[in-house]
């Protein structure tokens, strides 16, 4: 199955704190081992949402809203996608990440018939 | 790396270990306590994430996969007795590992003193063993150990069959019944399998090691083979609605993938992760709604997974950038990467196609492949052209029970209006294949070339 994980990693901390050279080696470590084990299919971190665009769909209505956005502490600042066996694989996996902070959700993403 | 001395080091043990647990939810639900049934799934999946680099370092270290394959499951033993009361380690797999290390240990020192007392076989073996620091081996679990599992699980002594039950075993961390269930066999014939298949590798004395030199192509090209079997079971595989032979594709693609990052230098490698990828991208699109096969020019190219193809040409890009003429599974992933590229099925590049299927037929020339030649051939230059090609093959002695040759013949003869005998070459086709909606497929054509007929 696959994973969606995204990184609730909130902005404020992101922009404010750029991580330490420590921390990065510790986190490209863990991706490493994530992409040697077959895991990781995609991955990828987001501008802020200072640069990030909303569209609100009311009927034939189309509301363009500029970031940033208030509800910092759900907004997604990476995402992960994974190719595991069960969604328990992915939190035995998640819990190994090398993160002081913030919340990560995994969610599966749906499958069509076939795979 | 080479074969050092330590890693001559041989035990004989075979004792088997078959089925000797098992683990998750049914088990856990019996106990309808659900801090035991959390506990027991996390576990699971912590073995599925940590076994074979566990046997591998312990194959390592005692020499045969059985031996190892026993500690690992002595230490998951232990782990379901204590972690369910104890609480999941920090570090689970670095527990795992030191529980089975301690085995281990015992194991050798037990085996060393009873070697002692053959003096000649035990001079051997404080040779082999010299240098060997029994701690440190064991505690860099390296990514050479996993390579050499995958070498030593399909190893060329043994059968097709084997390789692909004890790979999927030690590597895929599967048991013995969803191997079972996978391949539509009862559990028993594959845990006899697996016994016999640990049983050759010991009496041959099948050194755990990461082949080098001459060796190396043919015993990765057996590595190929297999992981490639393993994605075609699933790939074919239309009985039944069972999640596991789907999720063969998604095991054999792991396996390409670790293998990939374990041998980043190998071309074929990557040349058939890129097959891999770019196949499965066509599993949604290669069924229609009512289970029905839908042949690749038909497919609707939408459903097509764009994650996957980007996927599969980055690695055929891999194995490109890598020099030296194509292999046998890139130059088919480089075929799989024309249609992937083309936006719709008219925009196929069929002359690259047929180029490409003549190197292919040069390199590992077979009837199968010069009839997929034909194919090709038939869409690129005319009907005409790719029928004499075929009725070359007709004659084949390979093919006279293959449904595919006269499906093709008879595809071809329909383009040039010789409806009669293409509706006899669809009944034939029909008549051979044992898999249901694919009759049905055929003897749809073969009904359309007789009203084909009858209109023309």
């Amino acid at each position: 199955m696959r994973v969606l994980i995204m990184a609730k990693e909130g902005e404020q901390t992101v922009a404010a704190t750029p991580p330490t050279p420590d921390a990065m080696a510790e986190y490209q470590k863990f991706n490493e081992e994530l992409v040697k084990a077959g895991v990781v299919l995609e991955a990828g971190r987001l501008h802020p949402s200072s640069q990030g665009k909303r569209v609100r769909f009311d009927g034939k209505k189309r509301t363009v809203i500029d970031g940033p956005f208030a509800e910092t502490k759900e907004l997604v600042a990476g995402y992960w996608l994974w190719q595991v066996r069960s969604i328990d694989e992915a939190l035995e996996w998640l819990k190994r990440a090398p993160y002081d902070g913030g919340t990560f959700e995994i969610r599966e993403v749906l499958e069509y018939e076939g795979m | 790396m080479t074969a050092g001395p330590s890693r001559s080091v041989r035990f004989s043990s075979t004792r088997a270990c078959e089925g000797a647990f098992t683990i998750g939810p049914r088990n856990a639900e019996a106990s309808a306590d659900p801090g035991r049934l959390e506990a027991h799934r996390a576990i699971e999946a912590i073995w599925r994430i940590e076994s074979a680099r566990l046997i591998a370092g312990l194959a390592r270290i005692v020499g045969d996969i059985g031996t190892a394959e026993e500690l690992a499951q002595d230490a998951l033993v232990a782990a379901l007795e204590q972690w369910p009361a104890d609480g999941v380690p920090d570090r689970p797999g670095a527990w795992l590992m030191g529980t089975a290390k301690h085995r281990a240990i015992d194991l050798i020192r037990r085996r060393k003193a009873l070697e002692r007392k053959h003096e000649e076989i035990g001079r051997d073996v404080e040779q082999a063993q010299g240098g060997l620091d029994v701690d440190t081996a064991i505690d860099e679990v390296v990514g050479d150990d996993l390579l050499g599992l995958i070498f030593m699980a399909c190893h060329p002594l043994l059968s097709k069959d084997a390789r692909v039950a004890l790979t999927l075993r030690v590597l895929g961390g599967l048991t013995t019944e969803e191997i079972a269930r996978a391949f539509l066999v009862p559990a028993s014939t594959i845990a006899q399998r697996i016994v016999r298949a640990k049983r050759t590798l010991a009496e041959a004395h099948a050194r755990f090691e990461v082949p080098a030199g001459a060796e190396r192509g043919a015993r990765l090209a057996s590595v190929l083979e297999v992981i490639y079997l393993i994605f075609n079971e699933g790939y074919s595989a239309t009985a039944g609605k069972d999640w596991i032979r789907p999720a063969l594709c998604e095991e054999a693609l792991r396996l390409g993938r670790i293998l990939a990052e374990l041998a980043p230098t190998e071309p074929e490698v990557h040349g058939l992760v890129a097959l891999m990828e770019i196949q499965a991208s066509r599993l949604r699109a290669r069924m229609g709604p009512s289970g029905e096969p839908v042949l690749l020019l038909d497919q609707d190219r939408s459903r097509w997974d764009r994650l996957l193809i980007r996927r599969g040409l980055g690695a055929l890009e891999r194995a490109e950038s890598l020099g030296g003429a194509l292999g046998p599974y890139a130059l088919q992933a480089a075929i799989a990467a024309c249609h992937a590229r083309a936006t719709t099925a008219a925009e196929t590049d069929w002359p690259r196609i047929v180029a490409l299927y003549d190197a292919v037929a040069q390199l590992a020339p077979s009837p199968v492949i010069e009839l997929n030649r034909a194919v090709a051939v038939g869409m690129a230059f005319g009907p005409a052209a790719g029928l004499e090609l075929v009725d070359a093959l007709v004659a084949e002695p390979s093919l006279t029970s293959y449904h595919l040759l006269p499906a093709v013949r008879g595809d071809l003869l329909r383009k040039l209006g010789r409806h009669e005998e293409a509706r006899a070459e669809f009944d034939r086709a029909a008549s051979l294949t044992e898999n249901v909606p694919e009759r049905q497929l055929l003897l749809r054509r073969a009904a359309e070339c007789a009203a084909g007929r009858m209109a023309g």
